[in-house]
Parts: structure tokens; C-alpha cells; sequence
């Protein structure tokens, strides 16, 4: 394309115009936007994160009286808490692995296969997920008791294992069905077999997606209390227990706000690690479909 | 390098006839076009050449070797989609090294072949960027990249440059041209534009409800269509109804020497018509001039409101509302289950006498 375009004046001495330089505009909505935010959800996070230094506050003031790790040492030479962290972290890493390979394959059928029956059976999955959770779990206490699973380690993996579906489907049938077939097609063309589509494209196409859900799934379940609670116990004390036990029996806020900010920071770090590998825009699109 | 022969190819979907008993040879090196409207299989066609869709009834044979039912990746054809379908999450390079690596050749090779591919579509240097920081049709150029390296005996493109502004399009359907017979690959182009099938086609098959209507070298086409659906798509027509009778048709009020009888279709180019004085029984109401700059188009109404288009020399001026005289040159008139017949004023007038000047 050799179109001679007439040169203009203006184009023809940039230099003797002068450049107008526009700044970029202030965003004044996403500002006060921000700061709602901050105030809704880092103040009480702020406050309880103070208390976990706090040696004294009483009532009037502002700031505590005094300060200090008096409350760390307390709860971090526990033998309970660090058992009840170990417990709960293997407990979740099991119950995210097994739904996991449980979860994806059928999330891959649900997305990609076209086989009898399959509208209907994905309705049923969702249906009983629609159930009250607390009144599943009482019925599978009593199937439990049965089984002597109650207060086992299987137990509570199997029971908090019925919690991730909905997750661990729905999102993951989403990714793969966002992944778009001409891709794959495209692969196929260029003389990749079904296998090598799927490793090679499909996987990594849907990851970031399938990630956001094993994330949800782990901090959900690490965090998770009615089933544990039901089918674990006296045996079976998560992380979470212990932190309830502790608001329970003693009747200073510090224990708990030591747990709280003890469990905070990891599970907020795996959150920006998060963030960093997949985008923002990985979560948006496991829950938006 | 390889020549397809189709024989008796049809596809349904359900209960839809997506393709008809299709059958049609494409020569080695050649470029055959698809051309048709919406919905006619054009699509349909091509993916069931490439593999991705298997036919309900018929063969297909590439060089003599029948691959009906080989999946895509077995079979040495390649294809560049409408929506370019790069991998997101490689670079170009990966995209285009992709299909090598598959078949593990050595790195350097690779590496020597994708750069050379790369060179050839335009985009040397490119290598290491993401598709998302490609502007539209550099994305369409690697999707062509892509195909080209795997040195396919076919390619195949389904409207890959639909989407992209007219110059880049024009300019790539000619890359694409060029690099087709530079390296002498058979090529299935589809598209929905006539003006791009006319361009760089050495055959054209005009499709329209999954079945073809014609095939033929573009100017064939263009001069002589086989039936009336192909008159009116390829190239601008002015088509009338009209009835045959007494050596003559009559349609809208124009009458035009014609052999047969019963109901008829008179195709007519815009360019084949000519100003004259207004005559009884051929004038034109004018109701509006285009100037093109190179012709001018003049839209008219005929004696019972049929539109009517003119093209004519760009020194012609008229205005709304005149009364025109038209002169037809040459048309061809379909009739139902008949090969069509072509007229010209010239050859007439020796045996009609002026009378239809
Ligand atoms: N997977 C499918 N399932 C059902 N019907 C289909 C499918 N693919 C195509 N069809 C139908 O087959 C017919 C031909 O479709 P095709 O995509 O080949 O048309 P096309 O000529 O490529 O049209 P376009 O120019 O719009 O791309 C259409 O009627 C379409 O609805
Ligand atoms: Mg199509």
C-alpha cells in the first residue's frame, strides 16, 4: 500500500506545535469505592489482628495498654494446637486430592462427552447439592455410627469429601467447557492425537481455572466446622475446633485472635501466590462460567 | 502436491441435509473456492476434508489413497480457521513449533523451520510474543504459520480472514495466493465473498443448500452461469420474472426476443444495459445515481416498480425522477429443468431486425 497521503501542516512540524500531554483522570468512584471496602472488611480484620498482641485493653482506650507475645507463647507451646494444624492440613490435603481426581474427570465428561443421560445426571448432582448441608450431615452421622466411621479420620475425609462437589464440578466443568473445541481441533490438525489435545491444550487451558478451584476447596474444607464437628469428634479435633474450644473455655479474645492471624497469613500468602500464577481473571471465570 | 477426489459425499445433522451427493475432483496445486450464502455447508465441506467431521454417505480419496475414515491428525491436510484458534498460553513461536515438536525433530531444525515460516508469513521476529499481544490479522498470519510448517499437502482455510478490515484482507488473500503457488499446495478456500473467490480461484463451486450448483474457472462463472440461484450470486444481476411467449419474453414490462414458452427468469448485468432515447416499452424511471468514481450506478424502476440497475460510463449524468431509455445488450433467461440461454442484441438483430436494437 504506497498511498501518498497529503501531509498536513500540523504533521509536517510536530515539534512547532507543542504536545499537549493529558494526564490520566483521577478516579475519584473507585477511590471512595476502595476505602468502603477498607473500612467494611480490614477494619474488624485490623482490630482482631491488634488483639493478638494485646496483653491488656480494657474498654476506653484506643490503643492497648500493653502490649506484647505473652498470648503467642501461651498458644504456640500447646501440644493441641499443633496436632489439630497437623491433622487439619493433612485432613484437607486428602480430602482436596481425592476430590480432585474424583472431580475432574467427571467434570471433563459433563463438559466434552455427549453421552445418554447426561443433562439429567448433572441436574441430579446439582439437585442434591441443593439439600440443607446440615440435615445431610445428621443422616450420615447415623449411617456412620453404623459403620463405625464416627470419630475416624476416613470418616470426616469421606463426609467433608461430599462438601466439594459443587465446587470441584460445576467450576471445573466450566473451564473445560470454556476452552474453546476449535483449539483442540486446531491441535488435532496439526497431528496431535485425543491424548496429547488434552495435555497439551485443553489442561493448560483450563488450569488457572481448575487451581481457583482447588483452591476454594482447600481453605473451604480446611475451615470447615458442622461436619467435622458431627462426625469427627471426640477424636477428630480440626483447627478449627480448637480455635472454638478456645473462644469456648477462655474467655479472652487474645486466643483467638493469635489463631486467627496464625492461620490468616499462610492462607493469604497461597492467595497472592494465587493470584500471581493464574491472573485475577481465573477466578472470575471459574464462578461466572 | 495431492490431488482430493470426493465421490458422494453427504451429511446430515439430525434432520438437517447439511451437504448433498457432492462429488468433485481437486487438482493438484490448485485453488478451489467454496462460494455460497449462509448455511449452504460451505463449512460443512471443508471440515469433513480436514477430518473433523465424518461424512454420512460417500468417500473421500487424497492421491488415490482413501482417508474417510482417518482422523484429522492422520491425514496431510491443514487448517486455518475463521477464528484463528492460536493457543493462548504458548508464544508464537510454541504455536508454530507445536506440530514439529509432535513429530520430534530435532530442536535446531525446528527452530530453523519456524523461522523460515515465520519469514515467509511476515512476521520474523514476532517469535517470542503471546497471541494477545498480536493485532488481528498478525494473529490470522500465525494461525497460517502454523498450518504452512507441517508442509501439508492441503490447506484448508475456512473464511480466515473474514473478520479483518477489507485492504488487510485483500492483501492477505493475496499472500495467501502467492505462498499457495510459490509452493505449489492444493488449496479449499471458503469464503462468502464473490469478489474474493473471483480474485484468486483457479475454480470456484458455488454452493447453495448443500448442493453445488456449479463449477467452473471464475470467469466461466461470471459469463455463464448455470442456473438462476448462480446468475443472481455471483456478481450483481438484475433478475425478473417473466413469461415466455411468441418468441419473446415478457417481464416488468421489458420485452426481449426468447425462445420457449411458460414462466421464465431474464437475467440481466447491470453492465450490459446501456442508455438510449426513451422508447415505448423500454424506459426506466430513474430514482437514484451512485457515482463509484470509476462508473456510475443508476437505480431505477421499471413500468411495474421492479428495481433495475444500470452501470454505466462515469460521464453519464442523471437525475432523480427522469425518464430513461434503456438498451439491453445481452441476457439470458432460465426456465425450469432447462439449460439456461443466452441472448445478445447484436447476434439477434441479424435475424429479428432492428426492432429490439
Ligand atoms: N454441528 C452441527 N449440528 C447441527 N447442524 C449443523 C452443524 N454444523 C452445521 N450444521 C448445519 O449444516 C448446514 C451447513 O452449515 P455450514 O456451517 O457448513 O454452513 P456454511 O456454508 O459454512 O455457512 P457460513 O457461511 O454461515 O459459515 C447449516 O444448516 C447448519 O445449520
Ligand atoms: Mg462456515
Amino acid at each position: 500500500m504506497t498511498d501518498l497521503a497529503p501531509l498536513s501542516p500540523f504533521d509536517a512540524s510536530p515539534a512547532a506545535v507543542g504536545r499537549i500531554v493529558r494526564r490520566e483522570p483521577v478516579d475519584w468512584t473507585g477511590i471512595a469505592f476502595l476505602t468502603g471496602l477498607a473500612v467494611v472488611v480490614l477494619l474488624p480484620l485490623i482490630v482482631t489482628a491488634v488483639w493478638a498482641f494485646a496483653e491488656i485493653w480494657r474498654f476506653p482506650a484506643i490503643v492497648p495498654q500493653r502490649m506484647g507475645l505473652g498470648y503467642w507463647q501461651d498458644t504456640l507451646s500447646r501440644n493441641d494446637v499443633w496436632q489439630a494444624l497437623w491433622l487439619s492440613l493433612s485432613l484437607t490435603t486428602t480430602v482436596t486430592v481425592i476430590s480432585a481426581a474424583i472431580c475432574f474427570p467427571a467434570a471433563y465428561a459433563f463438559a466434552r462427552l455427549d453421552f445418554p443421560g447426561r443433562n439429567l445426571l448433572f441436574l441430579a448432582f446439582l439437585s442434591v447439592q441443593a439439600f440443607p448441608k446440615f440435615g445431610l450431615i445428621v443422616a450420615t452421622a447415623t449411617i456412620f455410627l453404623t459403620l463405625h466411621l464416627v470419630g475416624t479420620f476416613w470418616g470426616v475425609v469421606l463426609i467433608q469429601l461430599v462438601g466439594t462437589l459443587l465446587y470441584m464440578i460445576w467450576i471445573p466443568v466450566s473451564a473445560f467447557q470454556g476452552v474453546d473445541r476449535r483449539l483442540e481441533e486446531a491441535a488435532r490438525d496439526v497431528g496431535a492425537g485425543p491424548m496429547r489435545v488434552f495435555w497439551f491444550i485443553t489442561l493448560p487451558q483450563a488450569l488457572p481455572t481448575l487451581f481457583a478451584a482447588l483452591l476454594i476447596t482447600f481453605v473451604s474444607t480446611f475451615y470447615e466446622t458442622d461436619a467435622a464437628w458431627l462426625i469427627g469428634l471426640p477424636n477428630v479435633r480440626t483447627m478449627p475446633m480448637v480455635m472454638i474450644s478456645f473462644i469456648n473455655n477462655a474467655l479472652e479474645v487474645q486466643y483467638g485472635a493469635v489463631l486467627f492471624v496464625f492461620l490468616w497469613v499462610p492462607s493469604f500468602v497461597l492467595m497472592l501466590a494465587a493470584r500471581r500464577v493464574m491472573g485475577a481473571d481465573a477466578f472470575a471465570k471459574g464462578l461466572g462460567g | 502436491m495431492a490431488q482430493v477426489r470426493l465421490s458422494g459425499i453427504a451429511k446430515t445433522f439430525g434432520k438437517v441435509t447439511a451437504l448433498d451427493a457432492m462429488d468433485l475432483v481437486i487438482d493438484d496445486g490448485e485453488l478451489v473456492c467454496l462460494l455460497g450464502p449462509s448455511g449452504s455447508g460451505k463449512s460443512t465441506l471443508l471440515r469433513i476434508i480436514g477430518g473433523f467431521e465424518m461424512p454420512s454417505e460417500g468417500t473421500i480419496a487424497i492421491d488415490g489413497v482413501d482417508v474417510t475414515d482417518l482422523p484429522p491428525e492422520q491425514r496431510p491436510t491443514a487448517m486455518v480457521f475463521q477464528s484463528h484458534a492460536l493457543w493462548s498460553h504458548m508464544t508464537v513461536f510454541g504455536n508454530v513449533a507445536f506440530g514439529l515438536k509432535l513429530r520430534h525433530l530435532p530442536k535446531a531444525e525446528i527452530r530453523d523451520r519456524v523461522e523460515r515460516v515465520l519469514d515467509l508469513v511476515g512476521l520474523s521476529g514476532y517469535g517470542a510474543r503471546l497471541p494477545s499481544q498480536l493485532s488481528g490479522g498478525q494473529q490470522q498470519r500465525v494461525a497460517l504459520a502454523r498450518s504452512l510448517v507441517i508442509e501439508p499437502k492441503i490447506l484448508l482455510l475456512d473464511e480466515p480472514f473474514a473478520s479483518l478490515d477489507q485492504h488487510l484482507r485483500e492483501r492477505l488473500r493475496d499472500e495467501v495466493r502467492d505462498i499457495q503457488q510459490r509452493l505449489g499446495i492444493t488449496a479449499v478456500f471458503v469464503t462468502h465473498g464473490q469478489d474474493e473467490a473471483l480474485a484468486i480461484s483457479d475454480r470456484i463451486v458455488v454452493l447453495a443448500d448443500g448442493r453445488m450448483q456449479q463449477v467452473g474457472r471464475p470467469g466461466e462463472i461470471y459469463a455463464e452461469p448455470k442456473t438462476a440461484f448462480v446468475a443472481g450470486f455471483i456478481g450483481a444481476m438484475n433478475m425478473l420474472d417473466g413469461t415466455l411467449a411468441d418468441g419473446e419474453i415478457l417481464a416488468s414490462g421489458l420485452r426481449l426476443p426468447a425462445e420457449g414458452s411458460g414462466l421464465a427468469r431474464l437475467a440481466i448485468r447491470p453492465e450490459d444495459i446501456s442508455l438510449t432515447e426513451p422508447e415505448e416499452g423500454r424506459t426506466m424511471t430513474v430514482r437514484r445515481m451512485i457515482d463509484f468514481g470509476a462508473h456510475v450506478v443508476i437505480d431505477g424502476k421499471l413500468a411495474d416498480g421492479t428495481h433495475l440497475r444500470i452501470q454505466t460510463d462515469k460521464a453519464i449524468r442523471v437525475s432523480q425522477g427522469e425518464q430513461i431509455g434503456i438498451c439491453v445488450e445481452s441476457w439470458t433467461v432460465f426456465t425450469d429443468g432447462d439449460e439456461p440461454r443466452r441472448y445478445r442484441s447484436d447476434t439477434v438483430r441479424s435475424f429479428r431486425g432492428a426492432r429490439y436494437a
